[in-house]
């Protein structure tokens, strides 16, 4: 069966990628349209939380604190300096970076539980600040009119300009990521993961690597918040809270920890179900629940982590048959 | 002049002290073992010595430096690699990979190339799994791997943590030949932690012998295998 799946990747990942080139050229709906712009946003976020939750192993609670300050930090640039929304994109990358190596200089050094404790208790404090520091982020009434990108005086604010630079955010996102964890670097970060002692006493320092993971991850998350202040043209305290950081831990849960592909399907899918399941709409909430529970219970590992299970299920049968040999040659 | 110089040295968990002043030293191109039963502090001297846990008192010197205070991942690339006790091998990686991140503090590309050869012919079962997940090995090979994964940092000095814990017999005695080889034909210095005192004396050029912290006997390996207090307490003969 994965020989079979091998055989079809390749046009299969050739259908896709056309699909998603020419979706606004098909679908002219600007409400599907939206959906899919809102779903790129996600999955940025879901695959920069799997790098620290996913791939290094530390729980974070507080991933939409880092999604609302690179929007409030684009967007006050915007507004207020009327800098250039690339521009925007690169400094909120920076400065949730920064929150990032301030907040994970203590945090890290903590594990597991009290790490998840220390993020939900940033989340919450970033979220009372953006309500109550008025003078700055104009307090709950939030952030009007922020305006969109635009490249060398052509404005590029129309939906389908944002749906290509999303696509083309996300394919840059993913490709280095990619890179990232399959290189030294990223089996690094997985060993910490697996047995942080252990890993020390090969020589890799964790806190080296956590924090580099935990900055990367969490200017991400500020790049994805920037896009989103200046797709969306508002922004409010109200989009940067728990709900929001449970909500991105659960795609990259769901979709597979420590899997790139997984946090791409986990955010698609959970951006996607809500819209789905809009006509019971009454009903939403028990089937979005159901849905975890049972995927908890039949596949813990995620969407997408049945793919390395079954090659190593494979893998196993195939040393198994080996030693068999082995024995009987002896 | 000693490769490894233990003074003093001491270990608190809380305010429960583990290690009570601990002298020992092992030098080049020697086998030394620490022999004692459970809670004698084995285990505490090995993870003092590469940082793992703080040390209370004492100084330990390598090569003529004193490494006391170092880091645990610094320690490494100074040359003394440690084999934990229960493996800490990475389950989810291939035994390759697993191999391949031993050497990560090396620059040397060609000689890691080399000394992945070299792991392979002590240890031919692992270049026949290279391929598997390290979790999918059994006992004796997950041991043989970390055994390997600590080579590849190319040490002049191995700690082994207790490496016949739980692994049967016939599998022991090949870990043990492993060792032995080890020192003859690579000149590996090492210390060895072991319960299994009976095999332990037949490898070892030294060993000391460690109750509740201190140690308690030292000598060559022939002197205590003769000692008939350690023939009864140790050997159970």
């Amino acid at each position: 069966m994965m020989q079979k799946i091998k055989k079809i990747k390749k046009p299969l990942a050739v259908i896709g990628i056309l699909f998603l080139l020419l979706f606004p050229v098909i679908i002219t709906s600007s409400y599907y349209l939206h959906v899919m712009i809102l779903a790129g946003i996600y999955v940025v976020l879901s695959l920069s939380l799997n790098l620290i939750t996913g791939y290094t192993g530390q729980l974070c609670l507080g991933h939409a604190a880092f999604f609302g300050i690179g929007a409030y930090a684009g967007a006050l640039l915007m507004v207020n300096v009327h800098m250039n929304f690339f521009f925007a994109l690169i400094c909120s990358f920076i400065i949730s970076g920064i929150f990032g190596l301030l907040l994970g200089i203590p945090a890290l050094r903590l594990r597991g539980d009290y790490l998840a404790i220390v993020t939900l208790g940033f989340g919450e404090i970033v979220h009372l600040v953006f309500v109550n520091w008025t003078e700055l982020t104009n307090g709950p009434m939030g952030i009007r009119s922020i305006p969109g990108p635009s490249l060398f005086g052509i404005e590029l604010d129309g939906n389908q300009e944002f749906y290509y630079l999303i696509l083309i955010i996300t394919a840059l996102v993913l490709f280095l990521l990619n890179r990232l964890v399959n290189s030294g670097f990223g089996m690094a970060m997985q060993t910490i993961k697996a047995d942080e002692i252990a890993a020390e006493s090969i020589g890799i320092y964790p806190v080296k690597y956590k924090l580099i993971a935990f900055i990367l991850s969490s200017g991400l998350a500020g790049l994805a918040g920037c896009f989103y202040a200046s797709y969306i043209s508002y922004i409010s305290p109200t989009t940067f809270v728990y709900n929001t950081s449970v909500t991105i831990l659960a795609m990259v849960v769901l979709g597979g920890l420590g899997s790139l592909t997984g946090s791409v399907i986990g955010g698609v899918v959970l951006t996607l179900l809500p819209e789905v399941l809009r006509s019971i709409s009454d009903y939403r909430m028990i089937f979005f629940g159901a849905l975890m529970i049972i995927m908890m219970i039949f596949k813990p590992e995620g969407f997408w982590g049945v793919s390395k299970r079954v090659k190593n299920i494979y893998k196993i049968k195939a040393g198994g048959a080996q030693n068999e040999r082995d024995y009987e040659s002896r | 002049m000693a490769m490894l110089e233990i003074n003093d040295l001491k270990v608190k968990y809380g305010v429960i002290p583990a290690l009570k002043g601990l002298t020992f030293h092992v030098d080049e191109g020697e086998i030394v073992a620490l022999i004692g039963a459970n809670g004698a502090g084995k285990t505490t001297t090995l993870h003092a010595i590469s940082a793992i846990v703080d040390k209370s008192g004492g100084t330990i010197s390598f090569n003529g430096k004193n490494i006391t205070n170092e880091k645990a991942y610094k320690i490494v690339g100074m040359g003394i690699a440690h084999v934990q006790e229960g493996r800490g091998i990475f389950s989810e990686m291939t035994v390759l990979e697993n191999l391949m991140i031993g050497a990560y503090l090396r620059k040397d590309k060609a000689d890691i190339q080399a000394d992945l050869k070299q792991v392979y012919s002590l240890f031919p079962r692992l270049e026949e799994r290279k391929a598997q997940n390290a979790g999918t090995l059994s006992g004796g090979e997950q041991q043989m791997l970390s055994i390997g994964r600590a080579l590849m940092a190319k040490p002049r000095m191995l700690l082994l943590d207790e490496p016949s814990m739980g692994l049967a017999p016939v599998v022991v005695e090949d870990i043990f030949r492993t060792i032995r080889k080890l020192n003859k034909e690579l000149h590996m210095t090492i210390l060895l932690v072991e319960q299994n005192a009976q095999m332990t004396l037949h490898v070892v050029n030294r060993a000391y012998i460690m109750e509740n912290g201190k140690i308690v006997h030292s000598g060559t390996a022939k002197e205590l295998r003769e000692n008939d207090e350690i023939r009864k307490t140790y050997l159970g003969l």
